[in-house]
């Protein structure tokens, strides 16, 4: 592949990374919300395949895939299982509105932008260049956390901040040894699941899955 | 180290399988006697290889098996930490769960779940600080959050519902940051000249970390703090924390509080070596000093208006990483040997708090302070250990804290942080207060009306026992004996409290034992 293509193509697969993250604020529906993180994975998937490509391993193929089937299929699958037992079809109240929203992605992304300088600066290339973008996922995950009520949105936005780091890690590292990579995607499903039973624990002690149900505890 | 590399693979496995095969049993067999007497034996084990670690590495040597797995002497005092914590934890669990079954808080199946959950949460803490990977040392304490999860919550209910999403939630969060930061260190790690593959290994890191790129590693050690720091309950990710602790089980608020903080305190450690020799140490002071004296105080100010005693324990927590944290601010040998000790003291005095607030709250059925007093009268034993346990905890002779809040203070002075002693002794002296005069009531009082106790939670002791306990005994198919039920078992439970309440008064008389072993972990996690 050439230089020329390479960087064309990474910038796509950015580009789409960070655009995915940006809908999901714009959309209110859930499933829309969990087909954007689909979307988001199969990018992910393919930054790690190109990564490989471009340094003949074979080990990022094989984590190529194992991102594919965890983060396109496994975890969003468990939303979708979740999110048909609630019966829930619309994010009710976001605490903010679409338009502060979108303007705060903007904010965030210029954030990430001048956060990220030292570490372009460290080894600038076409890769490190890119970086921002997941720190800007990153952003936009914990502003998805802070702003939205339902338990599904956190549990969203919370893996669009861990598809933000896996992002980062890509970009700036090639990603990380293998048996960290295992160790975290590992860790990850089973905190998934863990708060899939803990929907539906919150939904049969408080009939919903609403985060303002939760104020009992409290000085 | 070659000539006890056969022993040293065997001190290193067995903390790590000991608690998986006690896991192992509850998972086939449930929960019976057996069953929490092998808890009881796997931190046994895993104390037992505190000890053996110690000896071999307090004169600095390392234990090493395979790649991932390697123990200096900062990893012996904290194995001794986990085993020690774990051993009371598990000890008053086997009390605890049999009365949580004979007054119905729970059933066979979260009996099972307990027995099984404990020991896993052991074994992850265990691999967190046998890891010589900074990267395993990550991926253990995130798979501590999930194995604990149920452990929060699992006296079922909206409360337990509540503190386990928000615990789960802040403390993934928090987690995904320190991820993050390890990458960070990974990728200034590349770039540092020891070859492209770059490492995550500690050893290798430390030997290279006057190369690590400071613009990279500031970023990177900011989100670490950051992320290790909510795990350690540090302000301003500590609001899981008071929910968590309150609403889990007793013996499991003692692990969390004596051991999982610490633990994520000693991830820090580990990284405030390196950041101190890859940046400037003034940022690294000022990052740890302002999340440690912010900690102080918001945990003083939120014990002086407190009505419930097992968030008063979670608070006093709060307050006690932020010693620790001031001591690693410090960051000299003296101080790093003073913050060690403390970890050792305030997990077993937080322990025998927590296992005996599990104690009262099941005699009295509320969590509130002013639903107990007069305890003292009433329960002389286990009021005893309670008051002797705050009083440890307050820091007060004859008891280690008392030793290693002298030390820490005497450390920061000499390194110029006169001014950081004096802000923290004025917010101790007002937890001092505000926990003394809170504990005081619990222990003196007036003892209550008869039965005033209007509090939702029925008072689980003044059930008909026997038929509570033959009815859950039929139902959940548990033999429960029945001197393990309310009224007799009270001396059986104390026991472990005694225990750690005497280990500690020991270790503040005489330190000796862990002399030599302290002085060879500063002078791994110190700088001169």
């Amino acid at each position: 592949m050439s230089d020329v293509m390479f960087v064309q193509i990474l910038d796509l697969v950015c580009g789409g990374l960070l655009l995915s993250g940006v809908l999901m604020l714009w959309r209110r529906e859930l499933a829309a919300i969990v087909r954007l993180l689909v979307v988001q994975g199969v990018l992910l998937a393919a930054l790690a395949v190109l990564l490989g490509v471009r340094e003949h391993s074979v080990e990022l193929y094989l984590v190529a895939v194992g991102v594919l089937v965890l983060k396109a299929v496994v975890l969003p699958g468990v939303l979708h299982r979740v999110l048909r037992d609630s019966g829930d079809v619309r994010e009710a109240e976001p605490l903010v509105n679409v338009t502060s929203s979108l303007l705060a992605a903007a904010l965030l992304t210029l954030v990430a932008y001048a956060v990220s300088r030292p570490l372009v600066a460290l080894a600038p290339s076409a890769t490190t260049r890119a970086l921002p973008v997941g720190l800007a996922v990153v952003f936009l995950g914990f502003f998805v956390l802070v702003t939205r009520r339902h338990a599904l949105s956190q549990v969203v936005g919370f893996l669009l901040l861990d598809n933000g780091i896996a992002a980062t890690a890509f970009l700036a590292t090639s990603g990380v040894p293998l048996v960290v990579e295992l160790g975290g995607s590992l860790d990850l499903l089973l905190l998934v699941l863990v708060l899939q039973v803990l929907a539906a624990r919150m939904r049969l002690t408080f009939g919903r899955t609403d985060m303002d149900e939760l104020s009992e505890l409290r000085d | 180290m070659t000539a006890i590399g056969g022993l040293g693979t065997a001190v290193l496995l067995a903390p790590l399988v000991a608690p998986l095969l006690a896991g192992g049993a509850a998972a086939l067999l449930g929960w019976r006697r057996a069953v929490a007497w092998s808890a009881v034996a796997a931190s046994a084990v895993i104390l037992a290889s505190g000890v053996l670690a110690a000896v071999a590495t307090a004169d600095g040597s390392v234990l090493v098996a395979g790649d991932l797995l390697r123990a200096d002497a900062l990893t012996a005092v904290m194995l001794l930490v986990i085993g020690a914590v774990a051993v009371i934890a598990t000890w008053s669990s086997v009390g605890y769960i049999d009365q949580e079954l004979a007054a119905g808080h729970t059933d066979a199946r979260g009996a099972g779940r307990y027995g099984l959950l404990v020991p896993m949460f052991l074994a992850a803490m265990v691999l967190a600080v046998l890891a010589g990977n900074l990267g395993v040392l990550w991926a253990s304490i995130e798979a501590t959050t999930i194995v604990t999860a149920f452990l929060v919550g699992h006296r079922g209910g909206r409360k337990a519902v509540e503190a386990t999403w928000k615990y789960v939630i802040i403390c993934s969060v928090g987690i995904a940051l320190a991820y993050l930061g390890t990458v960070l260190v990974y990728f200034a790690s590349q770039h540092s000249g020891m070859g492209s593959e770059g490492s995550l290994d500690w050893t290798v890191l430390l030997e290279h970390a006057d190369r690590l790129d400071p613009g990279v590693m500031r970023v990177a050690f900011a989100l670490l703090v950051l992320g290790f720091g909510t795990k350690a309950g540090l302000v301003p990710m500590h609001s899981w924390l008071p929910d968590a602790h309150s609403q889990a089980p007793a013996p499991v608020s003692a692990l969390m509080s004596g051991v999982l903080l610490s633990v994520a305190v000693y991830a820090l450690l580990r990284y405030r070596v390196i950041a101190v020799a890859a940046l400037d140490p003034g940022f690294v002071r000022g990052l740890l000093l302002v999340a440690a004296l912010t900690s102080l105080a918001l945990a003083a100010s939120m014990l002086i208006a407190q009505r419930d005693y097992k968030r008063l324990l979670a608070y006093s927590s709060i307050e006690h990483m932020g010693l620790v944290v001031l001591g690693a601010a410090v960051g000299t040998r003296l101080a790093v040997a003073a913050l060690l000790l403390h970890i050792l003291g305030h997990g077993l005095a937080k322990s025998v708090l927590f296992c005996g607030s599990g104690q009262i709250l099941a005699l009295e059925g509320t969590t509130q302070i002013s639903g107990v007093r007069g305890l003292l009268a009433r329960r002389p034993v286990l009021a005893g250990t309670f008051a002797l346990g705050l009083a440890a905890l307050l820091g007060l002779p004859p008891f280690s804290l008392f030793v290693s809040e002298l030390a820490l203070a005497r450390a920061a002075a000499d390194a110029g942080l006169g001014w950081a002693v004096a802000v923290a002794l004025v917010l101790l002296l007002v937890v001092f207060v505000a926990i003394a005069s809170h504990g005081a009531g619990m222990l003196f009082g007036r003892p209550p009306a008869l039965a005033a106790s209007p509090s939702a939670a029925p008072p689980p002791a003044t059930a008909p026992l026997p038929t509570a306990a033959a009815v859950s005994a039929v139902l959940t198919m548990t033999p429960v004996r029945p001197q393990t039920m309310q009224p007799v078992r009270s001396a059986g439970g104390v026991a472990p409290l005694v225990t750690g309440l005497a280990v500690l008064a020991a270790l503040g008389v005489v330190a000796w034992p862990l002399d030599q072993l302290l002085r060879a972990a500063a002078l791994i996690a110190g700088t001169p």
